[in-house]
Protein backbone atom coordinates (compact mmCIF):
# COMPACT_ATOMS: atom_id res chain seq x y z
CA UNK A 1 0.00 0.00 0.00
CA UNK A 2 0.93 3.25 -0.95
CA UNK A 3 2.24 5.52 1.95
CA UNK A 4 -0.51 8.47 2.17
CA UNK A 5 1.48 11.68 2.56
CA UNK A 6 -0.69 13.95 5.04
CA UNK A 7 -0.47 17.53 5.46
CA UNK A 8 -0.35 17.21 9.55
CA UNK A 9 2.71 15.98 10.91
CA UNK A 10 5.50 18.26 9.37
CA UNK A 11 5.25 17.52 5.33
CA UNK A 12 4.09 21.40 4.54
CA UNK A 13 6.55 23.77 3.76
CA UNK A 14 8.29 25.56 6.90
CA UNK A 15 7.11 28.71 6.42
CA UNK A 16 8.22 32.04 8.36
CA UNK A 17 5.27 33.33 10.09
CA UNK A 18 5.07 36.22 12.21
CA UNK A 19 1.84 36.92 14.63
CA UNK A 20 1.28 40.17 15.91
CA UNK A 21 0.21 40.09 19.32
CA UNK A 22 0.29 37.19 22.34
CA UNK A 23 -3.12 37.07 23.43
CA UNK A 24 -5.94 34.16 22.92
CA UNK A 25 -6.32 33.94 18.85
CA UNK A 26 -2.19 34.08 18.92
CA UNK A 27 -1.23 31.51 21.72
CA UNK A 28 -4.27 29.06 19.14
CA UNK A 29 -2.41 30.06 16.19
CA UNK A 30 0.83 28.93 17.23
CA UNK A 31 -0.67 25.64 18.54
CA UNK A 32 -2.26 24.70 15.05
CA UNK A 33 0.80 26.03 13.17
CA UNK A 34 3.04 23.58 14.63
CA UNK A 35 0.75 20.95 14.65
CA UNK A 36 0.90 21.59 11.02
CA UNK A 37 4.61 22.40 10.29
CA UNK A 38 7.21 21.08 12.76
CA UNK A 39 10.14 23.30 10.88
CA UNK A 40 8.45 26.89 9.96
CA UNK A 41 9.69 30.05 11.88
CA UNK A 42 7.27 31.32 14.41
CA UNK A 43 7.73 34.85 16.10
CA UNK A 44 5.28 36.64 17.95
CA UNK A 45 5.20 40.48 18.39
CA UNK A 46 3.58 42.10 21.46
CA UNK A 47 3.54 45.11 22.84
CA UNK A 48 3.67 44.31 26.03
CA UNK A 49 5.92 42.91 28.70
CA UNK A 50 5.04 39.89 30.26
CA UNK A 51 5.24 36.75 28.27
CA UNK A 52 1.75 35.77 28.76
CA UNK A 53 -1.17 36.36 30.48
CA UNK A 54 -5.31 36.18 30.53
CA UNK A 55 -6.91 39.11 29.84
CA UNK A 56 -10.43 38.10 31.30
CA UNK A 57 -7.73 37.83 34.49
CA UNK A 58 -7.53 41.37 34.94
CA UNK A 59 -10.55 41.62 37.24
CA UNK A 60 -9.36 38.56 39.70
CA UNK A 61 -5.60 40.44 39.92
CA UNK A 62 -7.26 43.48 40.73
CA UNK A 63 -9.41 42.14 43.11
CA UNK A 64 -6.65 39.74 44.77
CA UNK A 65 -8.36 36.88 44.18
CA UNK A 66 -5.66 35.60 41.60
CA UNK A 67 -2.00 36.31 42.03
CA UNK A 68 0.37 38.08 39.55
CA UNK A 69 2.35 34.40 38.79
CA UNK A 70 -0.99 32.44 37.98
CA UNK A 71 -2.11 35.31 35.32
CA UNK A 72 -0.73 33.22 32.41
CA UNK A 73 -2.73 31.09 30.93
CA UNK A 74 0.15 29.13 29.24
CA UNK A 75 3.14 28.72 30.73
CA UNK A 76 6.80 30.08 29.36
CA UNK A 77 7.35 25.81 28.57
CA UNK A 78 4.57 26.34 25.65
CA UNK A 79 6.76 29.26 23.53
CA UNK A 80 9.74 26.80 24.43
CA UNK A 81 8.67 23.41 23.23
CA UNK A 82 6.82 25.44 20.21
CA UNK A 83 9.94 26.85 19.25
CA UNK A 84 8.00 30.82 19.36
CA UNK A 85 10.55 33.09 18.60
CA UNK A 86 8.73 36.04 20.99
CA UNK A 87 9.59 39.93 20.89
CA UNK A 88 8.09 41.17 23.92
CA UNK A 89 8.02 45.14 24.87
CA UNK A 90 8.28 46.28 21.01
CA UNK A 91 4.80 47.61 18.88
CA UNK A 92 4.34 46.60 15.56
CA UNK A 93 3.57 49.84 13.63
CA UNK A 94 3.63 49.52 10.65
CA UNK A 95 2.95 46.84 7.20
CA UNK A 96 5.19 47.02 4.84
CA UNK A 97 3.03 44.33 2.39
CA UNK A 98 5.63 45.19 -0.58
CA UNK A 99 8.60 43.66 1.28
CA UNK A 100 6.34 41.46 3.36
CA UNK A 101 7.29 42.74 6.59
CA UNK A 102 6.55 44.32 9.93
CA UNK A 103 8.39 46.90 11.23
CA UNK A 104 8.57 47.64 14.92
CA UNK A 105 9.06 50.70 17.23
CA UNK A 106 12.37 50.24 17.41
CA UNK A 107 12.78 50.01 13.17
CA UNK A 108 13.36 46.84 13.15
CA UNK A 109 12.22 44.89 10.36
CA UNK A 110 10.73 41.25 10.46
CA UNK A 111 10.12 39.13 7.07
CA UNK A 112 6.87 37.29 7.23
CA UNK A 113 5.63 34.78 4.46
CA UNK A 114 2.32 34.58 6.88
CA UNK A 115 1.28 37.18 8.93
CA UNK A 116 -1.54 36.87 11.53
CA UNK A 117 -2.92 40.32 12.67
CA UNK A 118 -4.58 39.23 16.28
CA UNK A 119 -3.66 42.89 18.00
CA UNK A 120 -7.40 42.36 20.33
CA UNK A 121 -9.42 45.22 21.11
CA UNK A 122 -8.93 48.71 22.33
CA UNK A 123 -11.05 50.62 25.18
CA UNK A 124 -13.34 53.36 23.94
CA UNK A 125 -12.66 56.43 25.29
CA UNK A 126 -15.54 59.25 25.68
CA UNK A 127 -14.52 62.60 24.69
CA UNK A 128 -14.73 64.27 27.75
CA UNK A 129 -12.42 67.23 28.91
CA UNK A 130 -9.73 65.78 31.83
CA UNK A 131 -10.34 62.45 30.52
CA UNK A 132 -6.61 62.46 30.51
CA UNK A 133 -6.05 63.33 34.47
CA UNK A 134 -4.51 61.12 36.99
CA UNK A 135 -6.73 58.60 38.71
CA UNK A 136 -9.02 58.19 35.27
CA UNK A 137 -7.98 54.41 33.93
CA UNK A 138 -8.79 52.04 31.45
CA UNK A 139 -9.54 47.96 32.40
CA UNK A 140 -8.69 45.64 29.55
CA UNK A 141 -4.85 45.26 30.41
CA UNK A 142 -2.55 43.84 32.99
CA UNK A 143 -0.82 47.17 32.95
CA UNK A 144 -3.76 49.31 33.63
CA UNK A 145 -4.21 46.80 36.94
CA UNK A 146 -0.86 47.86 37.83
CA UNK A 147 -1.84 51.45 37.61
CA UNK A 148 -4.80 51.18 39.63
CA UNK A 149 -3.10 48.91 42.02
CA UNK A 150 -0.91 51.54 42.32
CA UNK A 151 -2.90 54.71 42.66
CA UNK A 152 -4.83 52.79 45.23
CA UNK A 153 -2.40 52.29 47.05
CA UNK A 154 -0.54 55.88 47.15
CA UNK A 155 -3.74 58.11 47.41
CA UNK A 156 -5.31 55.75 50.00
CA UNK A 157 -8.72 55.28 47.29
CA UNK A 158 -11.63 54.80 49.65
CA UNK A 159 -14.35 55.57 46.52
CA UNK A 160 -14.53 54.94 43.05
CA UNK A 161 -16.60 55.63 39.75
CA UNK A 162 -17.16 52.99 37.27
CA UNK A 163 -18.31 54.77 33.66
CA UNK A 164 -20.09 52.21 32.30
CA UNK A 165 -22.44 48.66 33.67
CA UNK A 166 -20.95 46.55 31.04
CA UNK A 167 -19.38 43.17 31.80
CA UNK A 168 -15.61 44.78 31.80
CA UNK A 169 -17.55 47.82 33.91
CA UNK A 170 -19.22 45.39 36.30
CA UNK A 171 -16.15 42.90 36.75
CA UNK A 172 -13.81 45.61 37.69
CA UNK A 173 -16.96 47.41 40.23
CA UNK A 174 -16.78 43.62 41.84
CA UNK A 175 -12.57 43.64 42.06
CA UNK A 176 -12.66 47.30 43.40
CA UNK A 177 -16.16 46.69 45.89
CA UNK A 178 -13.60 43.14 46.99
CA UNK A 179 -10.80 46.12 48.66
CA UNK A 180 -13.39 47.45 50.46
CA UNK A 181 -13.84 50.83 47.50
CA UNK A 182 -16.93 52.71 47.78
CA UNK A 183 -18.03 52.15 43.87
CA UNK A 184 -20.81 54.06 41.90
CA UNK A 185 -21.18 52.97 38.38
CA UNK A 186 -22.45 55.06 35.90
CA UNK A 187 -24.55 53.77 32.88
CA UNK A 188 -25.88 55.66 30.03
CA UNK A 189 -28.47 53.32 29.23
CA UNK A 190 -31.88 52.66 31.72
CA UNK A 191 -29.78 49.35 33.54
CA UNK A 192 -26.80 47.97 33.47
CA UNK A 193 -25.83 44.75 30.96
CA UNK A 194 -28.12 46.47 28.36
CA UNK A 195 -25.70 44.75 26.31
CA UNK A 196 -26.50 41.07 26.93
CA UNK A 197 -28.97 40.39 29.49
CA UNK A 198 -32.78 41.70 29.49
CA UNK A 199 -34.31 43.90 32.09
CA UNK A 200 -35.90 41.33 34.25
CA UNK A 201 -31.88 39.43 34.87
CA UNK A 202 -30.42 43.27 34.94
CA UNK A 203 -32.93 43.96 37.86
CA UNK A 204 -31.45 40.93 39.77
CA UNK A 205 -27.72 41.90 39.12
CA UNK A 206 -28.92 45.23 40.30
CA UNK A 207 -30.19 44.51 43.12
CA UNK A 208 -27.25 42.37 44.25
CA UNK A 209 -24.74 45.04 43.42
CA UNK A 210 -26.81 47.44 45.66
CA UNK A 211 -27.02 45.06 48.55
CA UNK A 212 -23.14 45.06 48.74
CA UNK A 213 -23.06 48.31 48.82
CA UNK A 214 -22.93 50.02 44.98
CA UNK A 215 -24.61 52.87 43.90
CA UNK A 216 -25.91 52.24 40.21
CA UNK A 217 -26.71 55.30 38.53
CA UNK A 218 -28.86 54.51 35.30
CA UNK A 219 -29.56 56.86 32.31
CA UNK A 220 -26.62 59.35 32.96
CA UNK A 221 -23.54 59.99 31.73
CA UNK A 222 -20.63 62.31 32.79
CA UNK A 223 -20.17 65.75 30.98
CA UNK A 224 -17.74 67.06 33.08
CA UNK A 225 -14.52 66.31 35.12
CA UNK A 226 -13.42 68.70 37.70
CA UNK A 227 -9.50 68.24 38.53
CA UNK A 228 -7.26 69.03 41.83
CA UNK A 229 -3.61 68.75 41.25
CA UNK A 230 -3.47 67.03 37.62
CA UNK A 231 -5.70 64.35 39.17
CA UNK A 232 -9.32 63.81 39.05
CA UNK A 233 -11.54 65.36 42.50
CA UNK A 234 -15.07 65.07 41.02
CA UNK A 235 -17.27 64.69 38.22
CA UNK A 236 -20.34 65.96 37.20
CA UNK A 237 -23.30 64.08 35.44
CA UNK A 238 -25.30 65.13 32.73
CA UNK A 239 -28.43 65.97 35.01
CA UNK A 240 -25.57 68.37 37.24
CA UNK A 241 -25.63 65.41 40.02
CA UNK A 242 -22.15 65.70 40.59
CA UNK A 243 -20.11 62.60 42.67
CA UNK A 244 -16.51 63.25 44.60
CA UNK A 245 -14.35 60.35 43.61
CA UNK A 246 -10.33 59.94 43.45
CA UNK A 247 -10.58 57.08 40.85
CA UNK A 248 -12.28 56.51 37.53
CA UNK A 249 -12.32 53.51 35.41
CA UNK A 250 -13.39 53.92 32.28
CA UNK A 251 -15.42 50.92 30.39
CA UNK A 252 -17.85 52.11 28.05
CA UNK A 253 -16.77 49.19 25.28
CA UNK A 254 -14.11 47.87 23.53
CA UNK A 255 -13.37 48.49 19.82
CA UNK A 256 -11.07 46.42 17.29
CA UNK A 257 -7.65 47.61 17.43
CA UNK A 258 -7.12 48.19 13.81
CA UNK A 259 -4.25 51.07 14.18
CA UNK A 260 -2.07 48.57 12.17
CA UNK A 261 -4.30 48.13 9.10
CA UNK A 262 -5.58 51.65 8.53
CA UNK A 263 -3.37 52.74 5.53
CA UNK A 264 -3.05 49.69 3.94
CA UNK A 265 -5.60 48.37 1.34
CA UNK A 266 -6.56 45.42 3.60
CA UNK A 267 -10.14 45.74 3.89
CA UNK A 268 -11.59 47.05 7.18
CA UNK A 269 -15.20 47.94 8.45
CA UNK A 270 -15.03 48.05 12.21
CA UNK A 271 -12.60 45.76 12.65
CA UNK A 272 -10.68 43.92 9.89
CA UNK A 273 -12.72 41.92 7.13
CA UNK A 274 -12.08 38.31 7.29
CA UNK A 275 -13.52 35.13 5.06
CA UNK A 276 -14.17 31.89 6.51
CA UNK A 277 -11.01 30.79 6.70
CA UNK A 278 -9.59 33.82 8.46
CA UNK A 279 -7.89 35.95 5.46
CA UNK A 280 -7.41 39.14 5.14
CA UNK A 281 -8.65 40.49 1.65
CA UNK A 282 -4.95 40.19 1.25
CA UNK A 283 -3.34 37.05 0.35
CA UNK A 284 -1.24 35.71 2.91
CA UNK A 285 -2.61 37.96 5.61
CA UNK A 286 -5.21 36.60 8.12
CA UNK A 287 -6.80 38.58 11.01
CA UNK A 288 -8.05 36.60 14.27
CA UNK A 289 -9.76 37.94 17.62
CA UNK A 290 -11.29 41.00 18.87
CA UNK A 291 -9.95 43.11 16.12
CA UNK A 292 -11.61 41.44 13.29
CA UNK A 293 -14.96 41.17 11.61
CA UNK A 294 -16.17 37.43 10.70
CA UNK A 295 -18.69 35.06 10.86
CA UNK A 296 -21.78 35.25 13.18
CA UNK A 297 -23.69 32.09 12.68
CA UNK A 298 -26.57 33.14 14.65
CA UNK A 299 -26.96 36.77 12.06
CA UNK A 300 -25.24 35.24 9.21
CA UNK A 301 -23.30 38.18 8.72
CA UNK A 302 -20.22 39.43 9.68
CA UNK A 303 -18.63 40.91 12.75
CA UNK A 304 -16.63 41.68 15.77
CA UNK A 305 -17.24 38.87 18.89
CA UNK A 306 -15.13 39.83 21.43
CA UNK A 307 -15.39 37.01 23.41
CA UNK A 308 -11.92 34.45 24.71
CA UNK A 309 -13.49 31.10 23.02
CA UNK A 310 -14.21 32.91 20.05
CA UNK A 311 -10.67 34.47 19.64
CA UNK A 312 -9.15 31.00 20.48
CA UNK A 313 -11.09 28.87 17.83
CA UNK A 314 -10.50 32.06 15.61
CA UNK A 315 -6.98 31.68 16.11
CA UNK A 316 -6.97 27.99 15.39
CA UNK A 317 -8.45 28.03 12.42
CA UNK A 318 -5.89 31.09 11.37
CA UNK A 319 -3.08 28.85 12.22
CA UNK A 320 -4.10 25.77 10.33
CA UNK A 321 -4.84 27.91 7.30
CA UNK A 322 -1.68 29.49 7.38
CA UNK A 323 0.15 26.32 7.74
CA UNK A 324 -1.54 25.02 4.82
CA UNK A 325 -4.04 22.90 6.45
CA UNK A 326 -7.34 24.48 4.89
CA UNK A 327 -10.12 24.51 7.52
CA UNK A 328 -13.39 26.38 7.20
CA UNK A 329 -14.66 28.59 10.58
CA UNK A 330 -18.11 27.43 10.88
CA UNK A 331 -18.58 31.08 12.66
CA UNK A 332 -19.58 31.71 16.15
CA UNK A 333 -22.10 33.28 18.63
CA UNK A 334 -22.11 35.83 21.42
CA UNK A 335 -22.18 34.14 24.36
CA UNK A 336 -20.71 35.09 27.60
CA UNK A 337 -20.11 33.50 31.83
CA UNK A 338 -19.81 35.73 34.36
CA UNK A 339 -20.58 35.71 37.95
CA UNK A 340 -20.80 39.08 39.74
CA UNK A 341 -21.94 38.93 43.57
CA UNK A 342 -21.66 35.48 43.53
CA UNK A 343 -24.47 34.89 41.27
CA UNK A 344 -23.23 32.81 37.93
CA UNK A 345 -25.08 33.90 34.69
CA UNK A 346 -24.65 32.92 31.08
CA UNK A 347 -26.26 34.70 27.97
CA UNK A 348 -26.23 33.81 24.72
CA UNK A 349 -27.44 35.04 21.55
CA UNK A 350 -30.37 37.41 20.81
CA UNK A 351 -31.76 38.13 24.73
CA UNK A 352 -34.45 40.80 24.23
CA UNK A 353 -36.28 39.89 20.73
CA UNK A 354 -38.87 42.19 19.45
CA UNK A 355 -41.25 41.17 17.02
CA UNK A 356 -43.82 38.61 16.72
CA UNK A 357 -41.15 35.92 15.09
CA UNK A 358 -39.96 35.65 18.25
CA UNK A 359 -41.49 33.09 21.14
CA UNK A 360 -40.22 33.31 24.82
CA UNK A 361 -39.82 30.58 27.37
CA UNK A 362 -39.24 31.79 30.95
CA UNK A 363 -38.53 30.85 34.67
CA UNK A 364 -38.56 33.25 37.89
CA UNK A 365 -37.63 32.28 41.69
CA UNK A 366 -37.47 35.52 42.62
CA UNK A 367 -36.40 34.71 46.00
CA UNK A 368 -33.32 32.79 45.37
CA UNK A 369 -31.73 35.35 42.24
CA UNK A 370 -32.83 32.05 40.00
CA UNK A 371 -34.23 33.31 36.52
CA UNK A 372 -34.30 31.62 32.86
CA UNK A 373 -35.43 32.38 29.54
CA UNK A 374 -34.93 30.89 26.12
CA UNK A 375 -36.13 32.62 22.90
CA UNK A 376 -36.89 30.74 19.96
CA UNK A 377 -37.57 32.01 16.62
CA UNK A 378 -38.98 29.32 14.06
CA UNK A 379 -38.91 26.54 16.53
CA UNK A 380 -34.87 27.11 16.96
CA UNK A 381 -33.08 28.70 20.25
CA UNK A 382 -31.97 31.83 18.89
CA UNK A 383 -31.09 32.89 22.82
CA UNK A 384 -31.01 32.46 26.41
CA UNK A 385 -29.89 33.85 29.69
CA UNK A 386 -29.35 32.03 33.02
CA UNK A 387 -28.84 33.77 35.79
CA UNK A 388 -28.37 32.09 39.11
CA UNK A 389 -28.33 28.49 38.00
CA UNK A 390 -26.39 28.02 35.16
CA UNK A 391 -26.32 23.98 34.89
CA UNK A 392 -25.42 22.18 32.02
CA UNK A 393 -26.01 25.61 30.36
CA UNK A 394 -23.95 24.30 27.33
CA UNK A 395 -26.65 21.96 26.22
CA UNK A 396 -28.76 24.86 24.58
CA UNK A 397 -25.44 26.11 23.30
CA UNK A 398 -25.08 22.94 21.08
CA UNK A 399 -28.91 23.32 20.23
CA UNK A 400 -28.45 27.02 19.01
CA UNK A 401 -25.34 26.32 17.47
CA UNK A 402 -26.88 23.31 15.67
CA UNK A 403 -29.75 25.25 14.78
CA UNK A 404 -31.80 21.99 15.99
CA UNK A 405 -35.34 22.18 15.95
CA UNK A 406 -36.86 21.88 19.56
CA UNK A 407 -40.56 21.80 18.73
CA UNK A 408 -41.16 18.37 19.83
CA UNK A 409 -39.03 19.04 23.36
CA UNK A 410 -40.00 22.56 23.70
CA UNK A 411 -42.17 22.08 27.54
CA UNK A 412 -38.96 20.21 28.39
CA UNK A 413 -36.84 23.22 27.87
CA UNK A 414 -36.89 25.03 30.99
CA UNK A 415 -37.30 22.06 33.61
CA UNK A 416 -34.89 21.60 36.24
CA UNK A 417 -33.79 18.19 34.80
CA UNK A 418 -33.38 19.60 31.42
CA UNK A 419 -30.84 16.92 29.98
CA UNK A 420 -29.86 15.56 26.59
CA UNK A 421 -32.68 12.81 27.82
CA UNK A 422 -35.17 15.39 26.78
CA UNK A 423 -33.74 15.54 23.06
CA UNK A 424 -34.85 13.26 20.09
CA UNK A 425 -33.88 10.05 20.30
CA UNK A 426 -31.89 10.03 17.13
CA UNK A 427 -30.06 13.16 18.52
CA UNK A 428 -29.93 12.02 22.08
CA UNK A 429 -28.25 8.87 20.67
CA UNK A 430 -25.48 10.81 18.67
CA UNK A 431 -24.21 12.95 21.91
CA UNK A 432 -24.78 9.84 24.40
CA UNK A 433 -23.42 7.23 22.19
CA UNK A 434 -21.45 8.58 20.05
CA UNK A 435 -17.70 7.89 19.36
CA UNK A 436 -15.97 10.95 19.84
CA UNK A 437 -17.17 14.25 19.99
CA UNK A 438 -15.89 16.34 17.64
CA UNK A 439 -17.49 19.91 18.04
CA UNK B 1 -5.78 5.79 24.82
CA UNK B 2 -8.80 5.40 27.00
CA UNK B 3 -12.53 5.87 25.94
CA UNK B 4 -15.60 5.35 27.76
CA UNK B 5 -18.55 4.41 25.55
CA UNK B 6 -22.35 4.26 27.06
CA UNK B 7 -24.62 1.86 26.14
CA UNK B 8 -28.40 3.40 27.41
CA UNK B 9 -30.14 0.20 26.25
CA UNK B 10 -28.20 -1.34 29.29
CA UNK B 11 -28.79 1.53 31.93
CA UNK B 12 -30.76 0.69 34.65
CA UNK B 13 -30.57 3.60 36.01
CA UNK B 14 -29.46 2.28 39.24
CA UNK B 15 -26.79 5.56 39.92
CA UNK B 16 -24.26 3.14 41.25
CA UNK B 17 -21.82 4.90 39.25
CA UNK B 18 -22.42 7.94 40.59
CA UNK B 19 -21.98 6.49 44.18
CA UNK B 20 -18.52 5.25 43.28
CA UNK B 21 -17.48 8.25 41.44
CA UNK B 22 -18.14 10.66 44.71
CA UNK B 23 -16.62 8.10 46.49
CA UNK B 24 -13.01 7.51 44.47
CA UNK B 25 -13.17 11.46 44.25
CA UNK B 26 -13.58 11.90 48.39
CA UNK B 27 -11.09 12.70 50.42
CA UNK B 28 -11.24 9.59 52.80
CA UNK B 29 -12.52 7.04 49.89
CA UNK B 30 -15.03 5.75 52.79
CA UNK B 31 -18.63 5.73 52.14
CA UNK B 32 -19.94 7.27 54.48
CA UNK B 33 -17.57 9.30 55.26
CA UNK B 34 -17.64 10.74 51.80
CA UNK B 35 -21.27 11.10 52.28
CA UNK B 36 -21.77 12.91 55.38
CA UNK B 37 -18.41 13.67 57.13
CA UNK B 38 -16.42 15.20 54.47
CA UNK B 39 -15.97 19.30 53.41
CA UNK B 40 -15.35 20.63 50.97
CA UNK B 41 -18.17 17.68 50.31
CA UNK B 42 -17.07 15.74 46.99
CA UNK B 43 -19.38 15.39 44.17
CA UNK B 44 -20.06 12.93 41.53
CA UNK B 45 -18.55 13.62 37.93
CA UNK B 46 -21.13 11.66 36.14
CA UNK B 47 -24.55 12.41 35.62
CA UNK B 48 -27.27 10.18 35.57
CA UNK B 49 -29.95 10.66 33.67
CA UNK B 50 -33.99 9.41 33.55
CA UNK B 51 -36.99 9.48 32.12
CA UNK B 52 -39.36 7.10 32.27
CA UNK B 53 -38.17 3.43 31.21
CA UNK B 54 -35.15 5.24 29.43
CA UNK B 55 -31.88 6.33 31.56
CA UNK B 56 -28.28 6.45 30.85
CA UNK B 57 -24.83 7.63 32.57
CA UNK B 58 -23.05 10.87 31.16
CA UNK B 59 -19.94 11.89 32.16
CA UNK B 60 -17.09 14.21 29.70
CA UNK B 61 -16.66 12.62 26.47
CA UNK B 62 -12.76 13.81 26.61
CA UNK B 63 -13.24 15.27 22.98
CA UNK B 64 -9.97 15.03 20.82
CA UNK B 65 -11.04 18.81 19.92
CA UNK B 66 -12.82 20.06 22.61
CA UNK B 67 -14.70 23.16 23.11
CA UNK B 68 -14.14 23.66 27.03
CA UNK B 69 -10.52 23.65 26.34
CA UNK B 70 -10.74 26.74 23.62
CA UNK B 71 -13.35 28.66 26.24
CA UNK B 72 -10.86 27.92 29.76
CA UNK B 73 -9.13 31.65 30.36
CA UNK B 74 -7.08 29.97 32.90
CA UNK B 75 -5.52 27.48 31.12
CA UNK B 76 -6.70 25.05 34.03
CA UNK B 77 -8.41 23.21 31.34
CA UNK B 78 -6.08 21.18 30.09
CA UNK B 79 -5.33 17.71 27.44
CA UNK B 80 -2.91 15.04 28.70
CA UNK B 81 -0.47 14.40 26.08
CA UNK B 82 -0.23 11.06 26.90
CA UNK B 83 -3.66 10.15 27.20
CA UNK B 84 -5.50 12.37 25.66
CA UNK B 85 -7.87 12.77 29.04
CA UNK B 86 -9.57 16.73 29.14
CA UNK B 87 -8.50 17.29 32.63
CA UNK B 88 -9.17 20.43 35.01
CA UNK B 89 -6.25 21.60 36.91
CA UNK B 90 -8.27 23.15 40.03
CA UNK B 91 -5.55 25.11 41.58
CA UNK B 92 -5.55 27.45 38.45
CA UNK B 93 -9.47 27.31 37.91
CA UNK B 94 -11.06 30.20 39.17
CA UNK B 95 -14.83 29.58 38.33
CA UNK B 96 -15.85 31.41 35.64
CA UNK B 97 -17.78 28.84 34.27
CA UNK B 98 -17.00 29.62 30.56
CA UNK B 99 -16.34 25.63 30.38
CA UNK B 100 -19.75 24.87 31.16
CA UNK B 101 -21.22 27.52 28.95
CA UNK B 102 -19.21 25.84 25.82
CA UNK B 103 -20.17 21.69 26.83
CA UNK B 104 -22.68 20.29 24.33
CA UNK B 105 -22.80 17.26 26.76
CA UNK B 106 -23.45 19.35 30.15
CA UNK B 107 -21.15 17.63 32.19
CA UNK B 108 -18.96 19.73 33.83
CA UNK B 109 -20.26 20.93 36.74
CA UNK B 110 -19.61 23.71 39.75
CA UNK B 111 -17.87 22.58 42.58
CA UNK B 112 -18.31 25.68 45.23
CA UNK B 113 -18.30 24.36 48.52
CA UNK B 114 -15.01 24.80 48.94
CA UNK B 115 -12.66 27.27 46.32
CA UNK B 116 -14.99 27.71 43.22
CA UNK B 117 -13.75 25.33 40.33
CA UNK B 118 -14.80 23.03 37.42
CA UNK B 119 -15.78 19.80 38.53
CA UNK B 120 -15.44 16.90 35.64
CA UNK B 121 -14.58 13.39 35.12
CA UNK B 122 -10.90 12.63 35.11
CA UNK B 123 -11.17 9.26 34.18
CA UNK B 124 -10.29 8.52 37.26
CA UNK B 125 -6.30 9.33 37.22
CA UNK B 126 -4.62 6.00 38.81
CA UNK B 127 -6.92 3.50 38.76
CA UNK B 128 -6.53 1.18 35.46
CA UNK B 129 -10.23 1.47 34.59
CA UNK B 130 -12.50 4.15 35.92
CA UNK B 131 -15.08 3.40 38.75
CA UNK B 132 -18.03 4.08 37.16
CA UNK B 133 -17.06 1.19 33.92
CA UNK B 134 -15.71 -0.94 37.08
CA UNK B 135 -18.89 -0.83 38.89
CA UNK B 136 -21.56 -0.56 36.54
CA UNK B 137 -23.09 -3.86 37.35
CA UNK B 138 -25.05 -4.40 33.43
CA UNK B 139 -22.31 -2.75 31.81
CA UNK B 140 -24.10 -0.17 30.53
CA UNK B 141 -20.57 2.18 31.36
CA UNK B 142 -18.03 0.15 29.30
CA UNK B 143 -14.14 0.99 28.25
CA UNK B 144 -12.31 0.44 25.16
CA UNK B 145 -8.51 0.97 24.93
CA UNK B 146 -7.10 2.30 22.23
CA UNK B 147 -3.75 2.75 21.20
Amino acid sequence: MKKKMSARGGSAPAGNYVIIGNSASGIAAIGAIRECDKKGKITVISDEPYFNYSRPLISYLLGKKVKLEAMPCRGEDFYKNNRVKLILNKKATKLDLKQKTVVLSDKRKIPFDKLLISTGGMPIIPEIKGIDLGGIFTFIKLADVEKIAKYIKDNKVKEAVVIGGGLIGLKATEALTGLKIKVSVVELADRILSATFDKRSSGIIEASLEKVGCKLITNNTVSKIKRKNRKVKQLILKDKKNILTSLVIVAIGVKPNIELVKDTPIKINRGILVNNFMETTLKDIYAAGDCCEAKDSLLNMNRQIAIWPVAMKQGKIAGFNMAGVKKEYQGSFSMNSVELCGIPTVSMGETCPEGKDYQVLEYLQENKSIYKKIVLKENKIVGAIFVGEIERAGIYTGLIKDKIDVSSFKEYLLKEDFGLINLPKELRKHLVEGEVAVI
Amino acid sequence: MKKIRIKEEYCMGCRLCEVHCLVQHSKTKNIIKAYKGEYPKPISRIIVEEKGYVSFALQCRHCEDAPCLEACITGSMYQDKKTGAVLCDGKKCVGCWMCIMVCPFGVISRDVEGKKIASKCDLCMGEEIPVCVKNCPNEAIVCKGES
